[in-house]
């Protein structure tokens, strides 16, 4: 009995231990706080972010400005109150100058709340792509380095109504805001071009067993495109395929990721060939994207066959990061004013092209039309086939024009 | 037309599937009255390790094997250190068992990674077969069909026609009468927990063939065989085939003709029967 | 050495009003202030659980009720800035929402006990969280709602730290006072008479099932005003927040601080913020989950009435008897 207590005491005493350690760290050095996933439904994710953040900090040598960096990790689970949670303790407790995250969608709605009541910080998106975090009601110091969902998709509907010839298509895709988004940045240039969707078919996240939506495909659509979360997509492509399904397939960004491409299993005949878009692609002809996978490859041998998607987007982040403290010389002061107008300007030149914001600290950036192929060594990549310099949020559409169109959802946008 | 009978169909094989799954649970329960919340941590230690077995031998009947026997031992440990002390006091051992599915679901995360895994189902196996009207069909949800066939008889056979079987029902109607006459009845349930889980660890590897292995699966199949027991009655095997069905079916044919909240259909079910007879179809209070 | 009780309650209500004046923000808001809001919710689970009898698992459902009612009446981010209701108004109707699920969910959880009970409230718990996650219309989907206004009072917002950590304090005192109250009374007696022998309750004519769902709606009252208050502290709710993740969270907490005696809620709530914070400090990675099973596994075999057992049965063990803990026992 006193034993327990005991242990008790000692939890506490530990706990508070590391309290005092916590504070005492203060120093002149910069604090930059992670937030990724490493629990809940996109561990796999998490664990690339981190990596994305530690490769960047070692090649700037923990160091910019002038300053030392010190890197605080925090985990989130994806759901928005833990995301909150651990960016209010990253900066309440920990004292981070700069945050760096979060991963998904519904966290990042919430960080940009929450960055409005902690002006005197900077935020960083990591991965999540949410159309709304910038586009509705964006905050002041809020920065998105990368694409949202529908610029992701940029490029995609021209490719397939033109090149591959398809006018029906059906849309099986996860019935949650970054399905529709997806969905919208697909439709948007494929109904333009005259492209119909015939049917929609929105599977409820937590569905594992598709076969009943596929029934639904109908026969007179020339291709499906679907976009579902990773695991969600691999149990969706394998019962396509045992399905007998003919239909050929148009990938979301999510499907045609490392994180599904490199997972093993008897769907991957069925991927070679199978278009899809997305703000970076593994088959980047380009020495410095090469390059950029060699260093990935050396420094996570116990990595993906190579960078996944999240890793570019918490890797671009990080580096702006760097490159804007570097032009202020590591000068916080003054709320951050001048690092943020910093930021604001930033042009950088990213292994996946040059990427700048918007007026909104939207990211505008190239898009990769790309369709999956076998490397020599067996594995699956995306080999790039066109790529769209400079797309914007708007889609290249006037800024009025496309925010009164509304947010996407289910029933929008439409063209039956 | 077509879509209804497609629909059906997964139904049926999407019930075999959770059958499989949930005989184990009700089998456990049925005999010792213990809730196992960490029925799913079982199967996705079944998958995990049958994943192994596959990797290291490439034979899929071995994974099968592997899994069960992986999750048996697991199962075996848990009750005979963990739960077995607990005995009659259900709340203790339900709370024992949520405890270790948070510490396995981490520890596997850990181990394991976040990615998905799949098996190489044998050739036979994977593709489609013709059938009448709906065209095509895949192989292998018809072999679910006739494993959770073959499950069912085999534990039939267990339970109504060996000795062991004999002592199990004798343990379920008065555990210490059965004591008295001087069977081991903590080696007898010990046993009974080790082929529960086996059959969870089993069902693993089936359902990552059929489906995929992923964190989170436990949850989910925890999840379903809550319901499927519970709809059908807890203990009763009969029971869990028609919890199953109903839920299987309720699944796919929501999803095939109103899929947004397709998804609750079988928590509604599941309220809806508990609300009319509050130990499920086939199940009688304890 | 015996403290008069007293002496030991001034001294706690003393810490309790001092503690924020000598903290900084963080540790009154997102550990003191927090820690009480989950009390709550876990209060209302404990009440059940220690004086009813009743194990419940739809208690953060409920309270995700309440949240959504006064998500959907105040200003947040898709509104424009436009509330429904002024927010007084929309405080009491989330409050009346919350009570309400409370009725509902009993009316069908008491048709069940013990196990069989908590498997049926998982099953509504899981309704309202896929609800929540396929309506789109009202209930904002997946997203939920995120940057709700708190309410300002006299010019301060509701949510600064001191405001918030009082308004949390008080809330949390007034209902365990309620708690403590209420099972004095004629109705707490007779929950506590169907707690330890319905049959003999029924013949002595109390309507059981009458008694049981009105155990309900307390629990219903007392989750909605966490409900509320959680809202306020994380300006959003979304499915995520009423997930099976969040629902296991509130059985954690009541079980680690002990499912017999309602201030176990609140010692369970601190432990478990002190952990999820700091663990990170104390497991040295990401292996957080695993710290938080088995410090619930070591209390649920060590200790069945969780940390206020262990420190009733080290007291006891002084006064010679090794009793305490049995209500758990009963269930």
């Amino acid at each position: 009995m006193l034993s327990r207590k005991l242990r008790c005491l000692a939890l506490v005493a530990g706990i508070t231990a590391g309290f005092s350690i916590s504070v005492s760290a203060q120093s002149t050095n910069i604090r930059i706080g992670g937030l990724a996933t490493l629990d809940g439904p996109f561990v796999a994710l998490g664990q690339e972010a981190f990596r994305a953040m530690e490769m960047a900090f070692e090649e700037a040598n923990y160091t910019a400005g002038g300053r030392k960096i010190d890197w605080i990790k925090e985990s989130s689970d994806g759901r928005p109150d833990v995301a909150l949670t651990k960016a209010r303790k990253l900066i309440e407790q920990d004292k981070v100058d700069i945050l760096i995250g979060p991963m998904s969608g519904g966290e990042g709605l919430a960080i940009k709340e929450y960055a409005k009541t902690a002006p005197t910080k900077t935020f960083v998106n990591g991965f999540s792509a949410a159309q709304e975090t910038t586009l509705v009601s964006p905050a002041a110091n809020f920065f998105r380095f990368g694409a949202d969902g529908a610029q992701w998709q940029a490029g995609l509907g021209n490719y397939v109504y033109d090149t591959k010839g398809y006018r029906n298509v059906a849309v099986v895709a996860g019935d949650y805001s970054f399905g529709y988004t997806q969905v919208l940045g697909f439709m948007s240039e494929f109904c333009a071009k005259g492209g119909k969707v015939i049917e929609k078919i929105w599977v409820p996240n937590g569905t594992k067993d598709f076969s009943s939506a596929i029934a639904r495909i109908p026969n007179k659509a020339d291709a499906v495109y679907i976009m579902m979360g990773g695991a969600d997509s691999i149990n969706f492509l394998t019962q396509y395929d045992q399905s007998g399904a003919k239909q050929p397939l148009i990938l979301g960004s999510n499907v045609s990721d490392q994180t599904v491409l490199s997972a093993k299993g008897p769907f991957q005949r069925r991927l070679v060939g199978l278009p899809s878009a997305h703000m970076v692609a593994d088959g980047i002809e380009d020495a410095v994207y090469k390059d950029y996978v060699a260093k990935y490859k050396k420094r996570f041998p116990d990595g993906l066959s190579s960078p996944s998607a999240p890793f570019y987007g918490y890797y671009v982040a990080t580096k702006a990061v760097l490159a804007g403290l570097n032009q202020v010389a590591g000068d916080l002061s003054g709320d951050q004013a001048k690092f943020r107008a910093a930021l604001s300007k930033l042009r950088l030149d990213m292994p996946a092209g040059q990427v700048s914001l918007d007026e909104n600290r939207q990211a505008i950036a190239n898009i990769y039309v790309t369709e999956v192929a076998r490397a020599p060594d067996g594995s699956l990549y995306n080999k790039v086939v066109k790529v769209i310099p400079n797309v914007n949020q708007t889609l290249g559409q006037p800024r009025e024009a496309f925010v009164a169109r509304g947010v996407p959802s289910r029933d929008n946008p439409s063209c039956p | 037309m077509k879509l209804l009978l497609l629909a059906s169909l997964n139904g049926i094989t999407l019930a075999a599937l959770y059958f499989i799954v949930a005989s184990g649970f009700t089998l456990i329960f049925g005999m010792m009255r213990v809730v196992n919340l960490a029925h799913g941590s079982l199967y996705l230690i079944g998958a995990y390790l049958g994943h192994d077995v596959a990797a290291l031998s490439g034979s899929f009947p071995l994974a099968l094997a592997g899994g069960a026997l992986g999750a048996a031992l697991v199962g075996m440990a848990i009750h005979y250190f963990l739960l077995d002390r607990y005995q009659g006091d259900d709340l203790r051992q339900a709370l024992v068992t949520i405890g270790l599915s948070i510490i396995a679901a981490d520890l596997l995360l850990a181990r394991y990674g976040g990615l998905s895994y799949q098996f190489e189902l044998p050739e036979m196996f994977y593709g489609s077969m013709p059938m009448p009207i709906v065209g095509g069909y895949p192989i292998f949800r018809i072999v679910l069909i006739g494993l959770a066939i073959a499950v069912y008889l085999a534990l039939w056979l267990l339970v109504q026609r060996t000795r062991f079987g004999i002592m199990i029902r004798a343990g379920v109607d008065d555990r210490h009468m059965l004591g008295a006459i001087g069977v081991n009845v903590p080696l007898i349930s010990t046993l009974v927990f080790g082929l529960g889980a086996a059959l969870v660890g089993f069902a693993g590897v089936v359902g990552s063939s059929a489906l995929s292995i992923a964190p989170g699966e436990d949850a989910r199949y925890l999840l379903s065989s809550l319901v499927v027991v519970i709809v059908g009655g807890m203990g009763s095997l009969p029971g869990a085939a028609i919890g199953a069905l109903l839920i299987g079916l309720a699944e796919q044919i929501g999803l095939a003709y109103f899929p947004t909240y397709s998804i609750i259909l079988s928590f509604v079910i599941m309220v809806a029967v508990l609300a009319w007879r509050p130990y499920g179809l086939l199940g009688r209070p304890a | 050495m015996t403290i008069s009780p007293w002496v030991g309650r001034a001294l706690l209500a003393s810490a309790l009003l001092v503690y924020p004046h000598l903290a900084t923000d963080f540790w009154i808001v997102s550990v003191g202030a927090y820690a009480m809001v989950l009390g709550i919710i876990a209060l209302s689970l404990t009440f059940l659980t220690a004086y009813g009898g009743m194990i419940s698992m739809a208690q953060m459902a409920t309270a995700g009720a309440a949240g959504y009612a006064l998500a959907i009446f105040s200003a947040h981010s898709a509104s424009a800035g436009m509330a429904l209701l002024p927010w007084p108004w929309a405080v009491a109707a989330a409050i009346a929402v919350g009570t309400l699920t409370g009725i509902l969910i009993g009316i069908v959880a008491v048709r069940s006990q013990g196990i069989y009970m908590l498997m049926s409230t998982l099953a509504i718990a899981m309704i309202m969280f896929y609800l929540a996650q396929q309506n789109t219309t009202i209930l904002h989907g997946f997203d939920g709602f995120s940057g709700v206004a708190v309410p300002r009072v006299g010019g301060v917002s509701l949510r600064e730290p001191l405001p918030f950590y009082f308004l949390c304090l008080t809330s949390a005192a007034l209902l365990y006072a309620l708690v403590i109250y209420l099972v004095r009374v004629p109705f707490g007696l007779v929950i506590q008479g169907i707690r330890d022998d319905p049959l003999r309750m029924a013949s002595l004519g109390y309507r059981v099932w009458l008694h049981q769902v009105m155990a309900f709606a307390v629990a219903g009252f007392i989750a909605a005003v966490g409900g509320v208050l959680s809202l306020w502290y994380h300006g959003g709710i979304s499915p995520g927040s009423i997930g099976i993740t969040a629902t296991v969270n509130v059985l954690i907490v009541a079980v680690i601080g002990g499912l017999g005696h309602p201030r176990g809620a609140f010692i369970g709530a601190l432990v478990f913020v002190l952990l999820q914070n700091f663990a990170v400090d104390l497991v040295g990675s990401n292996r957080y989950n695993t710290l938080i099973g088995f410090v619930f596994l070591v209390i649920v075999m060590a200790s069945p009435d969780g940390l206020t057992g262990l420190w009733r049965r080290l007291r006891g063990m002084r006064k010679g008897s090794l009793d305490g803990g049995v209500v758990t026992q009963k269930l």
